[in-house]
């Protein structure tokens, strides 16, 4: 499936403001204006922004704790993200949640996760909810290669098909969970292989192109639409960066680095954007200069923010 | 008014709440059919066929956190996990997901569900089936704790936890599902934080929770013929506490007994013996505060040790009359 112009455009520059993001979150971390950690996606944009394009606006997604790459393709408010990275009240979660746990109910983004697996289980509420609602919605449920071991993956697949839910599970194996390697115990393939096992479409695709993700997820997207059911996507990518920032990289070597950062995504998708006329160079490089100016934005806009007031800790913890 | 058990009444509160609200569905295993392991959901499939009760095979952690998922978008699902001990391999989704949404996202979200559970021993089941895990719930902020101890309570407190906008555990005591009380056939809300005095009386204060109610007024009875005059107070759910009802009775009587099953180790009784100790109701007592418990066992399964290993009704009465003539 070709895409428009503006499609193109759009895609870019998400990826971009994805990568200005996280960039940006690690300098601001690098200065000491915050705290915690912080677990970057840079290197897996076309995992994030060619999945979530297949949605619509009122579609859902769910993530895990690498987050910051789906929260912005899923449309989010750059402010109010980097507000809640730097802690700040004005930031989505009120500087409750932080990097870990941004969510945007509204805007149809479910949240991250700081549980290995935490997601999928409710993948599968949220997929039985949407289909009693019977609006027609579907649910994009993102994990990593981590997740795929443990057990709340295994039973989520087993009531997924169970209930034929409308959602498109997507495992963004990165090759690592924290230094475990997953072609240690497993690939992607053998990550498809089990959703197939459960009786869900299964497939795995080259999650650094973002055509290729598109298409995978774009026709999962439609069966589950459809009221097909559910399947299972293995996007296969790469994250430049460390698990986190107690990171060593002592499981793997700078070649292997180097190796996948000839593989960016980004660049390959701006060059099939130029080979096939949908942009030219310097829209392209007008795109990439407005994704950096919009998170100097955001973060200009995070500093400025007030702190949550000490005094509305003990706030929202219960409904009223 | 008639009279059903308190097994009808949960089954009747559900019900009753589905016909109501299309939002309200459950989630669990063996609940088609089978009538789930106790028989609470018998007949409900029928009623509502397998869009609504859904059984699942078992998957104490996904079924949990298919409820947990399907509360975030804003159905008001009733999950049932079979034994309360199962409720360890559902705890991750419970406590970590379902508690945290609401706070962690700045209150952009609500997780209204129900996980409900039988606890308890009695039933000859042994170490696996017979637990009373309710303090690990409490300890969690977000949660909300429920344990009935009647059939009325059972009903007006279910029927309050599936409107409500929180997740809530709600613990049925497996002895007390055949037991029989006046319940109205229409639906009615029992507010979630507000204690019920079971029993008036005014040198003793006993608080009690689920089974441990219905011994204490059998206790209470006993103690009566000896002139001791029992008061029982039911918290009925643990978070929220009603701690006036609780504080308001122990300065009538100056003297308290706590009594739940769980093992007395890190229950509900040290957090109550606390929240008395720090309150106004402190220089009221007349003796030190009593705690009567679960002993610091795993539940047997000979006869004879399974009953030792939590109060029955003489150690009950054993203890509050030595509270009662205690002085200080």
């Amino acid at each position: 499936m070709g895409l428009k112009k503006e499609q193109a455009a759009d895609y870019l520059l998400q990826m971009y403001q994805i990568r200005a993001f996280e960039e940006q979150a690690e300098k601001s971390y690098m200065a000491g204006k915050i705290h915690g950690t912080m677990h970057l996606s840079i290197g897996q944009e076309a995992s994030a922004v060619g999945a979530i394009s297949t949605l619509n606006e009122s579609d859902y997604i769910i993530g895990h704790h690498r987050g910051h790459g789906l929260t912005i393709a899923k449309g989010a408010d750059l402010d109010l993200m980097m507000a809640e990275f730097y802690g700040k009240e004005n930031g989505y979660c009120r500087g409750r949640g932080g990097s870990m746990h941004i969510a945007d109910v509204k805007g149809g983004n479910l949240g991250a996760n700081g549980v290995v697996g935490g997601g999928i289980p409710m993948a599968v509420g949220i997929g039985i909810g949407l289909k009693m609602e019977a609006e027609n919605k579907v649910l994009l449920a993102f994990f990593g290669d981590g997740a795929a071991s443990t057990g709340a993956f295994h039973e989520s697949m087993i009531l997924a098909v169970l209930f034929q839910v409308p959602v498109v599970f997507i495992c963004e194996n990165n090759q690592y969970a924290m230094s475990f390697a997953a072609e240690d115990w497993t690939t992607s393939q053998k990550i498809a292989a089990h959703g197939e096992l459960y009786g869900l479409a299964s497939t795995s695709t080259d999650g650094n192109d973002l055509i290729k993700v598109r298409d995978a997820v774009g026709e999962a997207v439609d069966l589950a639409r459809k009221g097909g059911g559910p399947s299972l996507v293995v996007n296969d990518t790469y994250r430049w960066r460390g698990h986190s920032k107690s990171d060593r990289n002592r499981y793997r070597t700078n070649e292997e680095i180097q190796e996948w950062k000839d593989k960016d995504p980004i660049r390959r998708f701006q060059k099939y954007c130029l080979d096939e006329k949908l942009l030219t160079k310097k829209e392209a490089e007008e795109i990439k200069e407005q994704a950096y100016a919009d998170i100097e934005a955001a973060r200009v806009f995070a500093e400025s923010s007030p702190e949550p007031k000490v005094e509305t800790l003990e706030e929202g913890v219960y409904a009223p | 008014m008639r009279e059903i058990t308190y097994l009808e009444a949960v089954r009747e509160a559900m019900t009753q709440e589905m016909e109501r609200d299309s939002r309200v569905f459950l989630i669990g295993e063996d609940i088609g059919e089978y009538g789930g392991a106790f028989q609470v959901t018998y007949g409900m499939l029928e009623k509502f066929g397998p869009e609504r009760i859904l059984d699942t095979p078992i998957t104490e952690l996904a079924l949990t956190g298919a409820a947990v998922g399907a509360g975030l978008i804003g159905m008001r699902p009733i999950a049932e996990i079979m034994f309360m001990d199962f409720t360890t391999l559902a705890s991750e989704q419970l406590v970590n997901q379902a508690a945290k949404l609401r706070f962690m996202f700045g209150g952009q979200s609500t997780v209204p569900m129900v996980l409900r559970t039988p606890a308890g021993s009695g039933t000859g089941a042994a170490e696996h089936h017979s637990q009373s895990f309710e303090n690990w719930f409490v300890h969690v902020p977000g949660l909300k704790v429920v344990m009935p101890s009647t059939p009325y309570d059972a009903k007006g407190l279910l029927v309050s936890s599936i409107r409500d906008d929180n997740p809530v555990v709600f613990i049925e005591h497996k002895l007390l599902y055949k037991t029989k009380g006046e319940v109205p056939e229409e639906l009615y809300e029992i507010p979630l934080g507000k204690a019920d005095i079971k029993r008036e009386g005014k040198d003793l204060t006993i608080v009690a929770t689920a089974i441990m109610v219905q011994k204490s007024l059998e206790a209470a009875e006993e103690l009566a013929q000896e002139g001791i005059d029992v008061e029982v107070v039911d918290p009925r759910s643990l978070r929220p506490l009603d701690t006036e009802t609780i504080i308001t009775s122990i300065k009538k009587t100056g003297k308290v007994l706590i009594v739940h099953e769980a093992v007395k180790t890190g229950g509900f009784g040290g957090e109550l013996a606390g929240v008395i100790a720090e309150s106004e109701a402190f220089g009221y007592l007349e003796a030190p505060i009593i705690r009567l418990a679960g002993r610091e066992v795993p539940i047997p399964y000979n006869r004879n040790l399974e009953r030792a290993a939590v109060p029955q009704v003489e150690d009950i009465v054993e203890k509050a009359r030595q509270l009662a003539t205690l002085k200080v």
